[in-house]
């Protein structure tokens, strides 16, 4: 194992845990700004409850999303020293103004909404979500900017001198294709994981006994979730599908690898749903197949070409056989993992479409005062956010790992970006030391949410009017 | 001035907010077993810093986000160098953020006694060692002509590394001391002056010591003239808390601590990480600078939003102003 390897095993390791919470926060906070703003509204105590339950749970998965995002900030730097050397210029950037716009954001009017409850006035409380929400989609949008630029490099220029990429047009990377897709996937992945994190809690307290006298409660929330997730669930593929598009454009290779192509077919290259043969995909025993739907996804069109591996091989050996000035690449192979490519996006797919439409389904079921309550029901509902938080990790193992070798595509390989100071003993520390404490810290998460859930929503309380005499008046709350 | 300089000024301003700022929090953080009797009373504690905690911390990762986009090399070569010490610091930070907000969940108290260790030891790690990070900053490390750090852990860990780290522990501590007397009432209010006067004189000791050292190996003029205003503040912040005026305490301790960063900034420039293995291996405010097309998009994003986020930041203190005893305590969450 050398650094490369650990800081990998690191990278992926943080990067997918830290992604587990992330869409939930950025759901959650959507959902729990829409109950409390029609509580505002209409003042049905119902409304009240249900933000304040679904607060709860979004303040316990919001601390596990700011600490591990903490170790993402100062990871660049310590285990990627040349590559933060190599893109600075252009990386940094979005990765500042994400602090600075986004994160101040989320954690003051977070810290106004948790504690204020009788220190703003209602609409204004109300107001603090909404903000924190904005927070979270300018967080994800300079976040995704600045992974989008190491998809699909643009407005940059290598300087041989300085022997690095330079900035040279800020809106191109705010605004590049690749951006511009790849933002309505993932916040409409996340709308769809806090709509299904919805319909678990309360379908899973609807069908319980123990809550029978707050059936009515839960199946608002059961199917406000079950709704979302029903339309965010159909935003993703169609965005999905666009960048589908954009990626068999900018790089070609991990459509093939996604597919396992190795020929290039000149039209209707079919979509297999499932492949029983080698891993690599080379011989295929049985195959489940859409024809033509390959070519349909890479390029809007049935008779659409699309290129196959040793094709592309050929073609990028040539593109990038030279090194642009210095050692920032040396490629023997420029063909990532086949397996983990192409069953990493049927995954995807599969479990992620897979719970939206048990979204839809759950929608169906509860439709005209309907209580469906056996144990499968409840099974169903738990199954289908954990769906899509497989769908969000492998749609980001697929991402990430088919642009392999590359780090930054075309421009910088994986093992030239990492610090070359760092030993392996020190790199090791670190990633058994992060890969324990999320662990023990994954069950601690566990617990707690699975303990809030079984209480249920606490009993309405009228919350307390903002005024300033009542001095002596115990907080509305604390910690 | 050269938008290289405005940059540099920037990062160190960011450092000042978070020192600042976060160190009260750290205070309070390591001060839970000192000042609090009972349960209710660390509660006290935990609730005066439960609002601001999080904003505070994310001055240190504006100040690492922007350190990458102004000064790539710098970055690059300050978060691999100080490989575990970061380390360190960043599982202090997760544990301690956990602590805050998973603590009240349960009533047991077993599992609140765990929480409270990790809020313990949580603000005790990074209040130490920032410290050492900073001294070693100042007075330079081993880099290469790669500007690659070549030292080890031990490296780091020098007389005058220490003597950093006990500064920014001790004026932490009393920092955080001071805004306690300031947000809360009643018995803890009283140990908690009673305990900052107690440090003042250990903290004057440690501070002057401190800046002297760093005057005498690369301080400049006006790093001594900073150094020496940080000394009068916090003098002036220990006579207002023995005449009971709190808020101009905290605010003496507050000065103080953004006077002791600016001053580490100041005796760097225009160096950003000198090296002690040749001069000329050096990291500047120019070879570590990115591009200057880079610094003006940073400088508009900066002078349009930072007002921002420091109005709203202020509007939230002042939601937040009241001071909080134990009978303000509901019982069980
Ligand atoms: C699509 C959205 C998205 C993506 C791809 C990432 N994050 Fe994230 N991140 C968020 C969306 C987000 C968020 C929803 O905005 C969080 C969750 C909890 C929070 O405070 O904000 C967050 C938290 C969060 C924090 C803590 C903020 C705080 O203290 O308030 C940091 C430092 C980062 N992230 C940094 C990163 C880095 C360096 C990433 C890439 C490797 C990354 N995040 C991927
Ligand atoms: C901008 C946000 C980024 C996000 C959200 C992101 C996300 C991910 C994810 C989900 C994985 C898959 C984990 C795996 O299975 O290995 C991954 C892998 C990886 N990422 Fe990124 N990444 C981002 C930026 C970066 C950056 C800046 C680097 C810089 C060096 C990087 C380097 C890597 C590496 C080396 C791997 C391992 C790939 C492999 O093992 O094949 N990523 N990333
Ligand atoms: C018809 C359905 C879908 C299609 C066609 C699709 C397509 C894609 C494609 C092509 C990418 C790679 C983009 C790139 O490499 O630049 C991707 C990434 C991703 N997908 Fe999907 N996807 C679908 C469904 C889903 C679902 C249901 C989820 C989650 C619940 C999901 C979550 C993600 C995530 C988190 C990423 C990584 C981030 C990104 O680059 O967008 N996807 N998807």
């Amino acid at each position: 194992m050398d650094v490369v390897d650990i800081a990998r095993w690191q990278f992926g390791i943080t990067t997918v845990y830290h992604f587990l919470f992330v869409p939930l926060t950025i759901g959650l906070t959507a959902l729990v700004a829409v109950l409390e703003t029609r509580w505002v509204w209409t003042r049905d105590p119902a409304l009240l409850r249900l933000t304040r339950f679904f607060g709860k749970l979004l303040l316990i998965n919001f601390a596990i999303g700011v600490v591990t995002g903490i170790v993402q900030e100062f990871q660049f730097g310590m285990n990627w020293s040349d590559y933060s050397r190599f893109v600075g210029d252009v990386f940094g950037a979005p990765l500042a103004i994400e602090g600075l716009l986004a994160f101040f954001l989320e954690s003051t009017f977070l810290g106004l909404w948790i504690f204020g409850w009788d220190k703003l006035p209602r609409g204004l409380h109300a107001a603090c979500m909404w903000v924190v929400h904005l927070g979270t989609l300018f967080s994800a949008w300079f976040i995704l900017a600045a992974n989008s630029w190491m998809q699909h490099p643009v407005g940059y220029r290598y300087d041989a001198e300085s022997g690095r990429a330079e900035l040279t047009d800020f809106w191109a990377v705010m605004f590049n294709k690749v951006q511009l897709v790849t933002f309505p996937h993932v916040v409409l992945a996340a709308y769809l994981t806090a709509g299904l994190f919805l319909v678990a809690v309360s379908g899973w307290l609807h069908a319980s006994d123990r809550h029978r006298e707050d059936r009515a409660v839960h199946r608002t929330a059961l199917r406000l979730g079950a709704a979302v997730a029903m339309v965010a669930g159909l935003g993703v593929a169609v965005s999905g599908d666009l960048q589908g598009k954009v990626m068999t454009e900018v790089q070609p290779m991990k459509m093939a690898a996604a597919e396992g192509l190795y020929e290039t077919r000149d039209s209707c290259a079919p979509f297999s749903v499932l492949t029983i043969g080698s891993l690599d995909g080379r011989e295929e025993k049985k195959a489940f197949t859409v024809p033509c739907l390959l070519s349909f996804l890479g390029t809007g069109s049935v008779d659409g070409r699309v290129e196959g591996i040793d094709d592309l091989r050929a073609e990028y050996a040539e593109r990038y056989g030279q090194d642009p000035g210095s050692a920032y690449y040396q490629v023997d192979d420029y063909v990532p993992v086949v397996p983990v490519t192409y069953w990493s996006f049927r995954l995807m797919i599969g479990l992620g479409m897979g719970a939206a439409s048990g979204g839809a389904l759950v929608l169906w079921l509860t439709r005209r005062g309907r209580t469906p309550s056996g144990r499968w029901f409840r099974t169903l509902c738990v199954a289908l956010p954990l769906g899509a938080a497989a769908g969000n990790s492998f749609g980001w193992i697929f991402t990430e790992m088919g642009r392999q070798p590359w780090v930054v595509f075309g421009l910088m390989t994986t093992d030239h970006a990492v610090s070359p100071s760092v030993s392996v003993t020190e790199a090791l520390i670190s990633v058994v030391t992060l890969t324990a404490l999320y662990g023990v810290l994954a069950v601690i998460e566990i617990g707690l949410i699975l303990l809030t859930v079984r209480s249920g929503p606490a009993p309405y309380v009228e919350p307390a009017a903002p005024d300033d005499d009542a001095e002596d008046r115990p907080l509305a709350f604390a910690y | 001035m050269e938008l290289t300089t405005v940059w540099f000024a920037l990062i160190a301003l960011l450092w000042i907010g978070y020192f600042a700022l976060e160190g009260f929090d750290f205070g309070v953080g390591m001060l839970l077993p000192v000042l609090a009797r009972d349960n209710t009373e660390r509660r006290v504690l935990i609730n005066t810093i439960g609002p601001v905690w999080d904003g505070n911390e994310v001055w240190v990762l504006v100040a690492g986000g922007a350190t990458f986009a102004a000064f790539p090399e710098w970055y690059a070569t300050l978060f691999s160098g100080f490989y575990l010490p970061l380390l360190l610091i960043l599982v202090a930070l997760i544990v301690r953020g956990l602590a805050f907000e998973y603590r009240h969940q349960r009533e047991d108290r077993t599992w609140q006694r765990r929480w409270d260790l990790a809020l313990i030891v949580g603000s005790f790690v990074p209040a130490l060692l920032w410290g050492v990070a900073f001294a070693n900053l100042v007075r330079g490390v081993p880099l290469d002509a790669d500007h690659e750090f070549t030292g080890s852990l031990l490296t780091l860990l020098h007389p005058f590394g220490l003597l950093g780290g006990v500064v920014t522990l001790l004026l932490f501590l009393t920092h955080g001391a001071v805004f306690v007397s300031l947000k809360t009432d009643g018995d803890i209010r009283h140990r908690a002056r009673a305990l900052a006067l107690r440090l003042s004189g250990v903290d004057v000791v440690a501070l002057s010591g401190l800046e002297v050292w760093i005057q005498t190996s690369s301080g400049s003029t006006s790093s001594g003239l900073v150094f020496g205003a940080s000394v009068v503040a916090f003098l002036a912040g220990v006579v207002a808390l023995r005449a009971g005026r709190e808020g101009r305490a905290f605010l003496g301790t507050f000065v103080t601590i953004a006077l002791l960063v600016a001053g580490l900034f100041l005796a760097l420039f225009p160096d950003v990480m000198p090296s002690t293995t040749d001069a000329a291996y050096s990291l500047t405010t120019t070879n570590a600078a990115a591009t200057p097309y880079t610094l003006e998009i940073m400088t508009w994003v900066a002078l349009l939003f930072t007002p921002l986020v420091v109005g709203y930041q202020a509007w939230s203190y002042w939601v937040f102003r009241k001071r909080i005893s134990v009978h303000h305590i509901p019982v069980a969450s």
